[in-house]
């Protein structure tokens, strides 16, 4: 048996880690996506720089599905450490393309999977002396092998070449040489085209295909983000070096070649978010971004933040925890962490994007909410969205928007005679109004502390002064509510008895099992949630539904422990659907659980439902 | 509560500065700290710097971090915004505070628990980032607030209250300073204003991270017999290197020195400060030789106080980032965003 499938098939790349798969296996995704073909590629790699496994695996979906499906159609198999493993994963008919340049026991191989053999060691030692380039373009020449065993434009693949050798000859000469070899090959000695091609096709569109770390680290840019301090850790670094990237490109001076910005790589996670709250509190927009580790170590200061009322930004890439955990793996596992951090009754607005679109505008848009409700504010992405090539709408914006400061005291606000209470709250929404050092000689200075004060800043343990701040600030927390994104509604085609409420990074996988189960005469309406606290469109949605999945991506249903918590959700109602193996969550998993859970609950008939 | 407010009652005499402030103006709310405290003779000693500096008193920003030592800054300045962080933490938060706006004065104030334990993690990067700010420890040995433990400097063998002997070797908070490349070091007693004022104000001029180690007796917990940070004992072990005096670039001022050498050192922004050396060869611009000399003298049981080290032509770390002149809290949403075309671009790009 032989898979056949155009357009629709899952490629995986079994490399090891620091032979310079990477580019090699990246070339490959994109060159599908220039055929009109969407793609989404996810890199599953060991914490560790050389030596040890990693993989590449690509899911090539006419429809435009993102989440990881399940399953692999044609294994590349190029590490011997993780071969058995690597070939028990391939799907009944599918296939396995391998270096052929060592014979391998039959006892290797398994019958129902189609063995394509090509002797890449060979070809290399043959072709190149030096050894590292041996070792390097053994990775081109399989992408070419491939490109004729798959029917991809080999056109296409040399134009990215051209693109990422601009003005480099030489470079783009060797690799084109390489890409025809392997094709060349491929050609000539195997059995070309097999069951799974790719034809060109549209359904890429205008849609962009940038890693969710890249994206947040623009919307940071477009944010008006002007400092930055963070500290090294997986998944999060790419975003501060992306920060970096974008500032050099688009925030220098041109009159003076100066910088309007700074950015400090801390001496640890502390200091990153202290140098993100100093600047908050003098008034520039800044932020951190790490992952769960870091954010232990910020709790203190996201206290003091939170207490003294300073606007700041986290970007949190989430990766498996506890502890040091998986820090390669994602997860979805530090929500209560983050929505509660810190000691003491302590809750933090929190954001969810799906994809890097959302990334670029939660994160955007996440300036103008802490400035607004001053206040940490954190994104929470993970590792699948942040580190991870996603094909997804182009980013936008509105050249008539301007910076939602919040409510900052001016020199001429204090000069006609406004009272200025630092936490007064002068409207009713809890928000009070602030000053910037420096602002004016007599009016507006104030302390600002961790310890409890009066409305006008003065230190007080007095138990009403502490009582009103701490009620002014559930009030601030209430009017967040109004601010954060509202969540989404992903109405079923039909009547559907089933809810499903989900965030974040989940929303491919979430997406393709709607359908998958919509075709098995399951219908599920979903609610995607996109900001805490919690809209109550959700008290809505799970009242219209007698039972509601909330899926994530951690052990203990941390989002369904809040919305139990902070919504009044009846816990009886809500069923979790739980996949925290660090591996990003797959429709055929969502599928599995919902229907088990739609078995079990066939007592209602659907007709009276509706 | 240990809200105190001052009475704004100014007497009409009082001598008014260049930029029309009175001392008062100077002052903060009344202290809370035991009556003697060394710290309070610091924030008598910061009052009069930036008095006599004709320092608007709004264009300092103050910061500290927990303990006695850091909450005096509610103590001075009443006019300026004042920042008690988390223990420890005050220079990161110092650090992002200068970075938002370089055009305010920087006024870190910490204690020796503070800095030398949980925080010296903090005050080591600040020093050696080159952050403009002029950094107080006010070291007495011992952890005031908490009520009488032993600090990172406490010297070997001196005594707590209670007539334990502390076994654990100092932090030399200067000697690290040196190291880590601060460009202004200085160290002073709380209890000679006389050389403390103007040491201050040389740090304010100063355009670096400038660091200065106070010794500033514990009247609860520390100024007892078999303590080395008493009263008694520094004023019986201070060996001061020079006697300083502070000469704002623009209007020089004959100074009343006479005897012994005297030096004049001129900052980046014309400001001079002007040494009398007391120790006939101690030239406070060669890094190596003032390790040296510190330790010598360190290892004889003198406290070396004065001007110890500084590098005129120091650069902040405003310089090393190349930021705009702007402080960057003040560009506005046109300076910041690149706009929709230049997002388009970007788009294309990732196609
Ligand atoms: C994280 C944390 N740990 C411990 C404390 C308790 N604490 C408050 S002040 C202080 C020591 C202060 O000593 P120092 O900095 O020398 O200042 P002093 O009171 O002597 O002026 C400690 C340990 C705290 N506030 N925060
Ligand atoms: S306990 Fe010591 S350091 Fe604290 S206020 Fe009293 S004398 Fe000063």
């Amino acid at each position: 048996m032989q898979l056949q499938a155009v357009n629709d098939f899952v490629v995986k790349f079994a490399n090891v880690n620091g032979s310079g798969s990477a580019s090699a296996n990246e070339l490959f995704a994109r060159s599908i996506l220039r055929m009109g073909v969407p793609v989404s590629p996810r890199n599953i790699f060991p914490s560790n720089i050389q030596g040890l496994p990693t993989w590449y695996e690509v899911r090539v979906n006419e429809t435009g599905y993102q989440g990881r499906r399940g399953g692999v159609d044609l294994m590349v198999a190029m590490n011997p450490q993780t071969w058995d493993n690597d070939v028990k994963e391939i799907e009944p008919g599918g296939y396995l393309f391998y270096d052929s340049s060592k014979p391998l026991p039959k006892s290797k191989f398994r019958d129902d999977v189609n063995v394509i053999g090509m002797p890449l060691t060979e070809i290399c030692n043959a072709t190149y002396t030096d050894p590292r380039q041996r070792q390097l373009f053994k990775n081109i020449i399989y992408v070419g092998a491939l490109s004729a065993l798959l029917e991809i434009d080999p056109a296409e693949i040399e134009k990215l070449f051209s693109e990422q050798y601009k003005g480099k000859e030489a470079l783009l000469q060797s690799n084109v040489k390489a890409l025809r070899l392997g094709r060349d090959y491929a050609l000539q000695n195997l059995s070309c085209p097999i069951g799974l091609t790719i034809k060109r096709s549209n359904n890429v569109g205008n849609k962009i295909f940038i890693d969710g770390n890249s994206a947040a680290a623009l919307g940071a840019v477009y944010g008006g983000a002007s400092v930055c301090a963070w500290y090294p850790i997986t998944p999060s670094s790419s975003l501060a070096e992306a920060f970096i990237k974008y500032c050099q490109k688009l925030r220098v001076d041109p009159a003076s070649g100066q910088n309007k910005f700074g950015i400090i790589q801390g001496e640890d996670e502390l200091a990153s978010i202290g140098i993100a709250i100093g600047a908050g509190w003098n008034g520039a927009r800044s932020f951190t971004a790490t992952s769960g580790p870091g954010i232990s170590l910020m709790q203190e200061f996201i206290g003091l933040a939170h207490f003294a009322e300073i606007p700041v930004v986290l970007i949190d890439v989430q990766r498996g925890g506890p502890s040091t955990g998986m820090p390669t793996r994602t997860q979805q596992s530090d929500v209560l962490a983050c929505a509660y951090a810190s000691h003491g009754d302590t809750k933090h607005v929190l954001l969810f994007p799906e994809d890097p679109t959302e990334c670029f505008e939660l994160t955007a848009q996440a300036f103008d909410l802490a400035e607004r409700l001053q206040t940490p504010v954190f994104v929470m992405t993970d590792l699948d969205i942040g580190m991870n090539t996603r094909l997804c709408e182009p980013f936008q914006w509105d050249d008539t928007r301007e910076y939602d400061r919040g409510k900052v005291m001016s020199h001429a606000d204090l000069e006609s005679g406004r009272d200025f209470g630092r936490y007064l709250d002068v409207d009713g929404d809890g928000i009070p109004f602030r000053t910037y050092p420096g602002t004016h000689p007599t009016k507006g200075a104030y302390f600002t502390r961790g310890t409890t004060k009066d409305r006008y800043a003065r230190y007080s343990e007095a138990g009403p002064d502490y009582v009103d701040n701490m009620q002014r600030l559930l009030r601030k927390f209430e009017t967040a509510k109004q601010l954060v994104p509202k969540p989404l509604l992903y109405p079923a085609e039909k009547p559907a008895r089933f809810g499903a409420i989900f965030y974040g990074s989940t929303s491919p996988a979430m997406v393709e099992a709607m359908h998958v189960l919509a075709e098995k005469g399951i219908h599920v309406n979903a609610l995607r949630v996109r900001g805490f606290p919690f809209a109550e469109e959700i008290n809505d949605f799970v009242a219209n539904h007698p039972w509601v999945f909330v899926v994530e991506q951690n052990r203990d249903a941390q989002l369904k422990t809040m919305l139990v918590n902070e919504a009044k959700l009846n816990p009886s109602r809500l069923l979790s659907i739980l996949h925290y193996d660090g591996t990003p969550i797959t429709a055929r998993y969502i599928v599995d659980q919902i229907s088990q859970h739609a078995a079990a609950r066939t007592v209602v008939p659907l007709k009276r439902v509706s | 509560m240990t809200y105190l407010a001052k009475p704004k009652l100014h007497h009409p005499t009082l001598a008014k500065n260049q930029v029309g402030y009175t001392r008062r103006d100077y002052e903060g709310k009344i202290s809370t700290l035991c009556a003697g405290c060394g710290h309070d003779s610091i924030s008598a000693s910061i009052v009069q710097a930036c008095w006599e500096l004709d320092i608007e008193p709004h264009r300092v920003a103050k910061l500290s971090g927990i303990g006695c030592s850091s909450k005096t800054p509610d103590y001075f300045l009443g006019n300026s915004h004042g920042f008690n962080s988390v223990h420890g933490r005050m220079p990161s938060v110092l650090t992002g505070a200068n970075l938002a706006n370089r055009d305010l004065l920087y006024m870190g104030v910490s204690g020796d628990g503070d800095s030398a334990s949980i925080g010296i993690g903090q005050f080591v990067h600040a020093i050696r980032r080159g952050v403009n700010m002029v950094y107080i420890v006010e070291n007495n040995g011992v952890y005031g607030l908490t009520k009488g433990q032993f600090s990172a400097t406490a010297d070997k063998g001196s005594k707590s209250k209670r007539g334990i002997a502390n076994m654990d070797e100092p932090l030399d908070l200067i000697g690290m300073a040196m190291i880590l490349g601060a460009t202004y070091v200085g160290r002073s007693f709380s209890g000679d204003k006389k050389q403390l004022v103007p040491l201050i104000k040389g740090a304010i001029e100063h355009q670096g991270a400038a660091f200065i180690d106070v010794i500033s007796p514990c009247v609860a917990f520390n100024n007892h017999a078999g303590s080395t940070k008493s009263y008694e004992y520094v004023r019986q072990h201070n060996e001061a290197v020079n006697r300083l005096d502070f000469i704002e670039g623009r209007e020089e001022i004959t100074a009343d020195y006479d005897a012994g050498e005297v030096v004049n050192v001129t900052q980046h922004d014309g400001s001079i400060i002007r040494l009398r050396k007391l120790a006939g060869d101690y030239d406070p611009t060669d890094r190596i030789k003032v390790m040296n000399y510190l330790q010598q003298r360190a290892a004889a049981g003198e406290v070396v106080t004065g001007l110890l080290y500084i590098d005129p032509q120091a650069q902040d770390l405003h310089h090393h980032l190349n930021t705009v002149e702007t402080p960057l809290n003040q560009l506005a949403t046109r300076d910041l965003c690149p706009g929709a075309v230049a997002l388009e671009r970007i788009n294309a790009s990732l196609r």
